[in-house]
């Protein structure tokens, strides 16, 4: 792998959006002129279950999966995704992270122990650029629950780790979403950078 | 113009770049998309059908063959057993317009009963394959295979797995055109296959065969040699991708043989691959399928292949599951003592959820096992499952799938198990699609045999686990046509069975009624549960649990598992970003404290 590779892994919960929000960043990286690849879970996995998008970028990509140890930045959408995911970061790399838990049946069923508070604590003292954001409340301020890969995607886009600028975004957001949806996507794109201090 | 596209939408834009006028198939994860894609950007005269099933979709495209036009079936390794009467026969006959099969193998299995690999039934129905490493290598190879299936009159397997269907690159889109016209059938013995005709076509076939592997030992933009180092590595399809990834850095010290044609084996180049390295390490998925080709090379060259070839067979590599860039260079420090291994930090980890895929909030699948198992309590009764998303009710707390084997087999493992085991009521769960795919025969075998059974059809009115494609009940076609829809209840009356019943899944009280006629009934009886996929219509307004009035019972939690039903604080809560409003909590909660919320949420 070669230094002008940049990795990042979006793992979460089916349903979340962790595909759409793969996409967008891709073809932000394309927009800009860069190569793309990406590769995700699709299918039975997408019924509620574990899935994660593995975005590249860059010229000499040779796998489309990203290798353990060798993301940039993993955007974490569940607490619990994130921590089962962490061997994806390589060291120094960023975390960011929603932190509403997703609690699974088998939780509620007792089958599993799980809290999300208990991830967020772990993942903050093991990774040292961890970003928090309050997906809720940027979807509540946007309007619609469907903003939140978008929100990511501006937390990506000021950390840096995958050298995508918000402009960089903003274009592959007015190329790939209906004209009545830019608005929102681009005012959820800003609240997500904004996370990032 | 530059796309983002998925290895699937790649092959399918490949095929119309190559002049597909006819293409059929059946859904199946990791396959669906060449289908919809091609459908979907249809210049206008490129024939698409979903198929009833694989069997039916080859046979449309033997059919289009012989007329000439290049012709595309697609569809997973599982299909692939379902079409396995018309593609170990179309070979023996040929083909006049390019015939490409297009199977999507599933390491791991991730969506999938098996791990078969698709390379050795090539070999087996001795049909050329070619192989997938990457989109933009399988936009290429499915206009190669066009052409070699009509330049040598064989029908031609295109192979590739899930993390090539299923990863996007970006690739060059050219402009599609309309196809051409088909030259048109033209009446010859040779398209009815007859003992006599088999047999000289199997002497035709196995002559071919040897030519076709020089043929793909010469043709370097298919099999490849890479690299002077003098430790070996075969590989095809992803494991090419990862064997890259995990020798960046160390290339020197590799020469690697990338087998972009798995059969006819391109034994010539593979051969001199081996004399020139000391050892060779197979990295591959499913079958050790290149590394049995290798040893069978070894034995005409007089090779010892014990301790000069690694892998599956020694043990070096895993035998089932994935591979993965770390795995690879794992093993090969191993084998190899250069530290290439990729390092990563694994820590001691909070408490994490096990999270298995489950049935979405509001899936009226849930209500009709749910009635079903009530009705049935106290009854020694089995369960047969099949393959669609009922396969998650064998999930707690509904624990409703005793047996699932394959498509439509839940209805035929029932009369089985019911003439075996006498003292049982069987029920046999199929869904809408899987009725028309392999259900009716099974249905048909019930009655004529006089089988003690209630036959569930979960009619969602699609196709709904594999992305929600149309099927003959729908009046829908992917020519973008209506038709009349195949009535699922007159099907069922035409065979003969003597009750059917047709119920809402989510009115609990009236469908757990119907159950329990069924089961006071004897010989082939069906029930209908009809209710569109959650995913396809716009939800109702989401339900509120009472927390004064709930008395913490946890039955709505404990009986159906819905995901919108969470604990909070000793009660039962509604996440009503999940909830559909589709009641089924409100009808068995005890207190009746789950109610629809008052404030229009929208």
């Amino acid at each position: 792998m070669t230094d002008n590779v940049k990795s990042c892994l979006l793992c979460g919960v089916g349903g979340q959006g962790t595909v759409l929000a793969s996409r967008i960043i891709a073809a932000a990286a394309m927009a800009k002129g860069l190569r793309a690849r990406t590769a995700e879970t699709i299918g039975m996995a997408q019924r509620g279950g574990s899935v994660v998008s593995h975005v590249r970028t860059g010229q000499d990509i040779a796998s489309p999966t990203i290798p353990y140890g060798r993301a940039d930045v993993l955007i974490g959408f569940e607490p619990g995704e994130a921590v089962a995911n962490l061997k994806y970061l390589k060291r120094g790399g960023t975390l960011i992270l929603c932190r509403q838990e997703v609690r699974p049946v088998t939780a509620s069923l007792g089958q599993s122990r799980y809290n999300g508070n208990d991830c967020i604590e772990f993942l903050q003292k093991a990774v040292e650029k961890c970003y928090i954001i309050d997906g809720e409340k940027i979807c509540r301020e946007c309007g619609s629950p469907k903003v939140l890969n978008v929100a990511v995607a501006g937390a990506l886009c000021a950390d840096g780790g995958m050298e995508l600028t918000l402009e960089d975004v903003e274009k592959a957001i007015r190329q790939r979403m209906k004209p009545k949806l830019v608005d929102m996507n681009i005012k959820a794109l800003h609240m997500g950078a904004e996370c990032i201090k | 113009m530059r796309e983002l596209l998925m290895g699937n939408e790649a092959i399918a834009i490949g095929a119309m770049v190559a002049g597909v006028q006819v293409v059929a198939g059946y859904p199946g994860t990791p396959s669906s998309e060449v289908l919809e894609t091609i459908a979907k950007r249809n210049p206008g005269n490129i024939y698409v059908e979903w198929s009833v099933n694989e069997k039916a979709g080859a046979e449309v495209a033997a059919g289009a063959s012989c007329a000439g036009a290049r012709s595309l079936v697609t569809m997973k390794q599982m299909g692939l057993n379902v079409a396995s009467d018309p593609v170990m026969c179309v070979n023996y006959i040929g083909v006049k317009g390019g015939m490409v099969i297009y199977v999507a193998d599933d390491p791991g299995p991730i969506s999938s009963q098996t791990e078969q690999d698709t390379r050795s039934f090539g070999r087996y129905a001795h049909i050329p394959v070619f192989d997938c490493d990457s989109p933009g290598q399988a936009f290429q190879a499915v206009q190669d295979a066009f052409d070699f299936s009509e330049k040598h009159g064989t029908p031609v397997i295109l192979r590739s797995t899930t993390r090539v269907c299923h990863a996007c690159e970006d690739i060059e889109v050219p402009e599609i055109k309309s196809c051409g016209e088909c030259s048109g059938f033209e009446k010859d013995p040779r398209w009815v296959i007859f003992p006599k005709r088999s047999y000289e076509a199997k002497l035709n076939i196995m002559s071919r065969e040897p030519k076709l592997s020089e043929e793909f030992s010469e043709n370097t933009s298919w099999n490849t040699v890479e690299g002077t180092g003098l430790t070996g590595i075969a590989c095809g399809g992803i494991s090419y991708a990862y064997v890259k990834e995990a020798i960046a850095g160390y290339e020197e010290h590799f020469r690697i043989l990338k087998i972009g044609t798995p059969f006819p084996f391109p034994g010539t180049l593979a051969g001199e691959f081996m004399k020139s390295v000391d050892k060779v390490i197979v990295f591959e998925e499913l079958d050790p399928y290149i590394e049995d080709a290798l040893i069978y090379e070894c034995g005409r060259l007089n090779i010892n292949a014990d301790g000069f070839i690694s892998g599956k067979r020694d043990g070096a590599v895993p035998s089932g599951g994935e591979l993965d860039p770390v795995m690879v260079s794992h093993i090969l420090q191993k084998l190899t003592d250069i530290s290439l291994a990729i390092e990563y930090d694994e820590q001691d980890t909070p408490p994490l959820p096990i999270r298995p895929p489950v049935l979405c909030a509001g899936c009226p699948h849930r209500g009709a096992f749910y009635a079903v198992k009530k009705a049935a309590e106290g009854k020694n009764a089995i369960y047969c499952g099949d393959i669609g998303c009922y396969t998650l009710g064998n999930a707690a707390p509904l624990n409703m799938v005793d047996t699932c084997l394959c498509m439509g087999a839940g209805i035929t493992m029932a009369q089985g198990l019911n003439h075996a085991d006498q003292g049982t009521v069987n029920f046999a769960f199929a869904g809408d699609s899987t009725f028309f795919a392999s259900g009716i025969t099974g249905a048909v075998n019930a009655v004529y045999n006089q089988a003690d059974m209630i036959l569930c059809i979960l009619d969602n009115s699609t196709t709904a686990m594999t992305g929600h494609q149309p099927h003959p009940g729908m009046g829908i076609t992917m020519m973008g046509g209506r038709t009349e829809p195949v009535d699922i209840a007159k099907v069922l009356e035409g065979i003969g069975v003597a009750s059917i019943r047709t119920v809402d899944p989510l009115n609990f009280e009236e469908t757990t009624d119907a159950v329990k006629a069924a089961i006071d009934e004897k010989g082939v009886r069906a029930i209908i549960f009809k209710s569109p996929c959650i995913a396809l219509v716009k939800p109702d307004k989401p339900l509120q649990v009472n927390a004064d009035e709930c008395i913490g019972c946890m039955n709505c939690i404990n009986e159906i598992g819905c995901p919108a039903l969470i604990t909070h604080d000793g009660k039962a809560f509604v996440d009503s970003s999940l909830c559909t409003g589709c009641t089924l909590c409100s009808q068995i909660c005890p207190a009746d404290c789950i109610r629809k919320e008052e404030k229009n949420n929208d």
